[in-house]
């Protein structure tokens, strides 16, 4: 009689995701699939100079051009008042450049013609008259004495600085400093990243002359947002607005800021009355969308000399480029930086943040990377391995030593965050023992007499993902909660809506798993759609590995919500009062007679044929998920390399990860995310580097610069797992789609660093090139990835 | 991708293909396989008015040796063909060292060598190995066919010595004095990425004597490097510790690189000194057990 669960693609059923039908077989519809009738093509002409005053733009050649619709320049939209848009982060950000372009690969000018080849050859025909600027291409630039002002246009901004932060207890942090046996140091460069998504950003604007009714289909992640965004700018009325967001080609965090083409298309379709598409090409994506990182850290670690620490002290210089367009809980100026060290049981702690302008592509946070967590953690292992070293303690030893206990949760951090749950040093022992930890020391050892360098890595932290609780959350002022509406059918198939946003996480498979697990109906009767701002509830969308926490749990909120009414329907149907009714999956049954009872299923039909007196007919609810908490999920992360010697190429040798995400709602999945996570780190580590010269040129503007890293090339990967309920989800769950990202990089960088020990090298900075690690190696210093900057 | 407007013709002949090309006048390209010329046109980097894709002509797909022991390639010839040759390591070892290192395996079933040598990239790796190997490429133009070596055929970056009316139809490795032994190296950060440093080496011997040794550098010059003189001094000799770590040396020297991205210029020659020691160091053994 009793369902089972995983047979039903429940709570931890390996149910194959049901997208990928139609991924696999190039049926998925994308924006650039569709087409729709009369629909015209947009392209944009990007600036070729990072700092440049615009002396004159002449557009005739390409209006000349047969096929050409429209040409727009930043004076037309600056006549329509829509030359400047808002950021997500209260900045402005130049849709199409009027005065000066701040950074190369900034939108001049638009062209909408009848084939997307005329777009691009009337782009080409457009002649426009620069002035050169100096150029400042990192914070050290931005600050120094003299330097251009790259945003006059603003009013009382009279130096390059975005914002000056800071959190923690300065005084406390003094005062354990003073009392410290050792005091370590560590400065470093996390370099600027990419999201790269395979799909680019794109968007068609349709604006319906007869309804006036604007409908723009859109690679984003948070459509919600951007419906809200787009009423501001446009000023057009929220209800007058749909945003689609179809099937993504991935985000990683690139797919939430507002871009200007988005906006451009949109006014071209009001302009012309014709749908209007624009699909950024590959270059376009990368020298202008989004980037990750690009962030100075530094900071010391106050300890005793058996290794305890008593607190830290750190300081950051990010790189926002020309506008401050970061995506991020608006309280918080370099996102959840302050995370950073929240495993650790450390009594204080004090950060300090200065964000500049430069004359870069704006961006800072996209990444898969929860607000600059992936910093912060990055800063925070590399710095408990410098510790380590210095003290002469075993790297394994110090972080158990210093790991919040097992009984120690709720657990205040030391930047205030209070963590809830976690098994650490268990996580860290599973990790040490399939490494083979104790056994790879002595082979370490063996290999050095043979002038071979081995060396291991292990990074361990527990991260805060799942943005919000109200309180504290929001972006623009909208809080960061999230939806669920789930209708039943009288057949007992059911439709789920959320306000997230899939963009390969499998939300489809994933969230009718949450209505198996909590109604019993199987797991294949429940469609899900996501995107559709007309019809899906309103969400923050998904990034910052915030859907399973918010959203998810919304999933499980509205399921019971349906489940309370089935019980009063089963009631009815079964002739007793609900008191005397049981629930078990998929099923009420009379608690004096259990073989007595009624299906979910005859529930949802009964809904909508007979329902008790008094009961509205129907069988359908929604949820609006307001977390408690964030949640925390724990890595350990642990690489074996060799480093070659003569040239400085170093291979991984073993790569083992332990997660402790919660319960797992499709382990399959949370699989994938943790090895597309490991690749992306060992990328990060070891080849990926967008940099910039001295005359802003961005070096890394195509994929044969800035590196993917293919199945070629990246280890294998070893997977072990803890579970440790997250005590306020719904079902116990916690975010870990960024976990890995975050995680790992410190884990390869460490080892690298453990094979050159003994060399005097603390740092190198990522990537981890061949060149730096032979240079550390044959010259015994650090390596730095870029220019040292001092601004605190 | 949105290349400028360009015209297309398929000739059926090499005859067809080289009329085609004396007819635009400069303002073709040919297309073999597509792999650097297609993504320039993406980028707009290159183009040309006509494309003239010799695919259809048929019998340049070949790569075979001649009973003398001279090697050809064929215009069509794919990376992949040389790549799944379990022939090739015997004949041309430096060749079968080079062939799965060429771009990834996307690049390798279309692109050809032919066209690699004529796109003429300093990061080209068949550049550097028949460079090594004392090859030639045969142009056809309208008045017949003609002999080029491949060290004179580069003239700087996506530079060559083509008249417009020709047409390259196949590469052509001399046959060995004695046993051909060699080895290519080659630093990349990822599958695919064009080299940090290439090293191609070609050794012949006879007896344990070295009789004919040529070395090809990738991605340290303003174009493919023939590092001749520094190989030439193993001509006569036996291979042994000393010359090998004499030539690496003159190798470095003849080497032209620039810092960048990938690596500044002292340890770029540090890698051609050390992947030059690396090959003919494997090869020892093989030179003296012949005797």
């Amino acid at each position: 009689m009793t369902i089972d669960e995983v047979k039903i693609g429940g709570l931890g059923a390996r149910r194959s995701r049901v997208e990928d039908n139609r991924f696999i077989r190039g049926m998925g519809n994308y924006v650039d699939d569709i087409t729709l009738p009369g629909m015209l093509h947009m392209e944009i002409l990007r600036s070729p100079l990072a700092h440049a005053r615009i002396k004159s733009i002449d557009t005739s050649a390409a209006m000349a051009i047969p096929g050409v619709q429209l040409v727009l320049t930043g004076e037309l939209l600056a006549s329509r008042n829509l030359a400047w848009m808002p950021t997500l982060s209260y900045d402005t950000q130049a849709v199409l450049a009027t005065d000066k372009v701040r950074f190369q690969g900034q939108e001049v000018a638009c062209v909408v013609a009848d084939d997307p080849y005329i777009a691009k050859d009337a782009c080409e025909a457009i002649v426009v008259d620069y002035e050169a600027l100096p150029v400042i291409v990192n914070p050290t630039q931005a600050m120094a004495d003299g330097a251009p002002i790259i945003r006059d246009d603003k009013e009382n901004q009279h130096d390059n600085v975005v914002f000056d932060w800071e959190v923690g207890d300065k005084d406390g942090t003094d005062r354990a400093f003073a009392a410290a046996d050792v005091v370590s140091e560590l400065e470093l460069h996390y370099p600027r990243s990419h999201p790269s998504p395979i799909e680019t950003c794109g968007s068609i604007a349709d604006f319906d002359r007869a309804t006036s009714k604007l409908t723009v289909y859109m690679t984003t992640q948070a459509p919600h947002i951007i419906r809200a965004a787009v009423a501001m700018v446009a000023e057009l009325p929220e209800h007058m607005i749909r945003i689609v967001s179809p099937d993504l080609g991935g985000g990683f965090g690139n797919k939430v800021p507002i871009y200007p083409g988005y906006v451009v298309s949109i006014l071209a379709s009001i302009l012309l009355e014709r749908p209007v598409k624009w699909i950024e090409d590959k270059t376009g994506n990368l020298i202008s969308t989004g980037f990750g990182r690009d962030i100075y850290l530094r900071g010391q670690m106050a300890l005793r000399n058996d290794g305890k620490i008593l607190a830290v002290r750190m300081h950051t210089d990010s790189d926002h480029g020309a506008f401050f367009s970061d995506a991020q809980p608006s309280k918080f100026k370099i996102g959840l930086m302050h995370s950073a060290f929240a495993c650790y049981d450390i009594p204080v702690a004090h950060l300090t943040a200065r964000g500049v302008y430069t004359n870069k592509a704006p961006g800072g946070v996209a990444y898969r990377c929860s607000f600059r967590i992936t910093e912060a953690m990055f800063f925070q292992e590399r710095m408990v391995q410098v510790a380590a070293d210095d003290l002469g303690i075993d790297q394994a030893e110090i972080r158990r030593l210093n790991f919040v206990q097992d009984d120690d949760f709720p657990h205040r951090t030391p930047f205030g965050f209070l963590t809830d749950s976690g098994q650490y040093a268990k996580c860290l022992d599973i990790g040490l023992e399939a490494i083979g930890y104790e056994d790879f020391l002595k082979q370490k050892e063996e290999a050095r007499k043979n002038g071979r360098l081995l060396g291991i890595g292990i990074s361990t932290m527990t991260e805060p993902l799942g943005a919000g609780n109200s309180r504290e959350y929001d972006i623009l002022g909208i809080k960061m909660f999230d939806s669920a509406e789930l209708r039943v059918h009288m057949t007992g198939k059911a439709i789920l809506r959320t306000g997230a946003k899939t963009q390969g996480q499998g939300h489809e498979t994933t969230w009718a798993q949450i209505v198996a697990h909590e109604l019993g109906i199987p797991a294949d009767d429940v469609v899900v759609e996501e995107g559709d701002t007309d019809t899906a509830p309103f969400g923050m969308g998904t990034y910052a590995s915030r859907s399973t926490p918010v959203a998810g749990a919304a999933v499980s909120m509205v399921s019971r919500k349906i489940r309370a009414k089935a019980r009063k329907i089963a009631a009815h149907l079964l002739e007793v009062s609900e008191e005397d009714i049981e629930w078990e999956l998929g099923r009420f049954y009379l608690r004096s007679s259990p073989e007595s009872g009624v299906t979910i299923q005859e529930c949802a039909t009964a809904a909508y044929s007979n329902v008790p007196d008094g009961m509205e007919p129907g069988l359908e609810n929604n949820a609006y998920y307001d977390p408690p908490n964030l949640t925390w999920p724990f890595g350990c992360y642990i690489t074996t390399v060799e480093v070659d010697p003569l040239t400085g190429v170093w291979d991984v040798l073993n790569v083992v990860a332990v997660d402790d995400c919660g319960v797992r709602i499709n382990p399959m999945i949370v699989e994938g995310q943790i090895m597309g996570g490991l690749a992306e780190a060992y990328a990060i580590a070891n080849m990926q580097l967008i940099t910039f010269d001295s005359e802003g040129n961005c070096v890394g503007s195509n994929y044969m610069d800035y590196l993917l890293p293919t199945a070629w090339e990246t280890p294998g990967f070893e997977l072990h797992e803890v579970v440790t309920p997250c005590p306020h989800h719904p079902i116990g769950a916690k975010g870990v789609g960024e976990c890995a990202t975050v995680g790992g990089p410190a884990a390869f960088v460490n080892a690298v660093l453990d094979a050159l020990k003994g060399t005097g090298v603390r740092n190198i900075d990522m990537p981890l090139l061949p060149d730096r690690v032979y240079e550390a190696l044959t010259e015994g210093h650090d390596v730095s990835g870029a220019p040292p900057t001092r601004t605190g | 991708m949105y290349p400028a407007r360009f015209d297309y013709a398929a000739p059926q002949s090499i005859e067809e293909a080289v009329e085609l090309l004396g007819r635009a006048n400069g303002e073709a390209k040919v297309l073999a396989g597509g792999q650097s010329l297609v993504p320039m046109m993406k980028l707009r980097f290159a183009s040309p008015e006509m494309l003239i894709d010799i695919n259809n002509i048929p019998g340049l797909a070949y790569h075979s040796a001649d009973p003398d022991g001279t090697y050809r390639i064929g215009a069509l010839c794919r990376h992949v063909d040389l790549e799944k040759d379990e022939n090739l390591a015997s004949q041309q070892p430096t060749m079968a060292a080079a062939a799965p290192l060429i771009a990834d395996p996307i690049v390798r079933t279309r692109g050809t060598l032919v066209g690699s040598l004529c796109h003429s990239d300093p990061q080209g790796d068949w550049a550097s190995v028949m460079s090594a190997l004392g090859g030639s490429i045969v142009a056809q133009g309208p008045n017949g066919r003609r002999s080029i070596s491949c060290i004179d055929f580069v003239t700087g970056p996506f530079q060559n010595v083509l008249e417009f009316d020709e047409l390259a139809v196949e590469a052509v490795v001399p046959a060995p004095v004695g046993t051909r032994a060699g080895g290519y190296l080659k630093l990349e950060r990822r599958v695919g990425d064009f080299a940090t440093v290439g090293v191609a080496v070609s050794i012949e011997f006879s007896g344990t004597q070295v009789t004919r040794a040529g070395i090809g550098l990738t991605g340290v010059g303003a174009s493919t490097i023939c590092a001749g003189e520094a190989a030439t001094m193993l001509v006569g000799q036996d291979l042994n510790a000393d010359n090998i770590d004499r030539v690496a040396v003159l190798a470095a020297e003849i080497s032209q690189p620039r810092s960048d991205h990938r690596g500044s210029e002292a340890y770029k020659r540090h890698m051609v000194a050390t992947f030059v020691t690396r090959i003919l160091s494997k090869l020892l053994p093989t030179t003296q057990k012949v005797a």
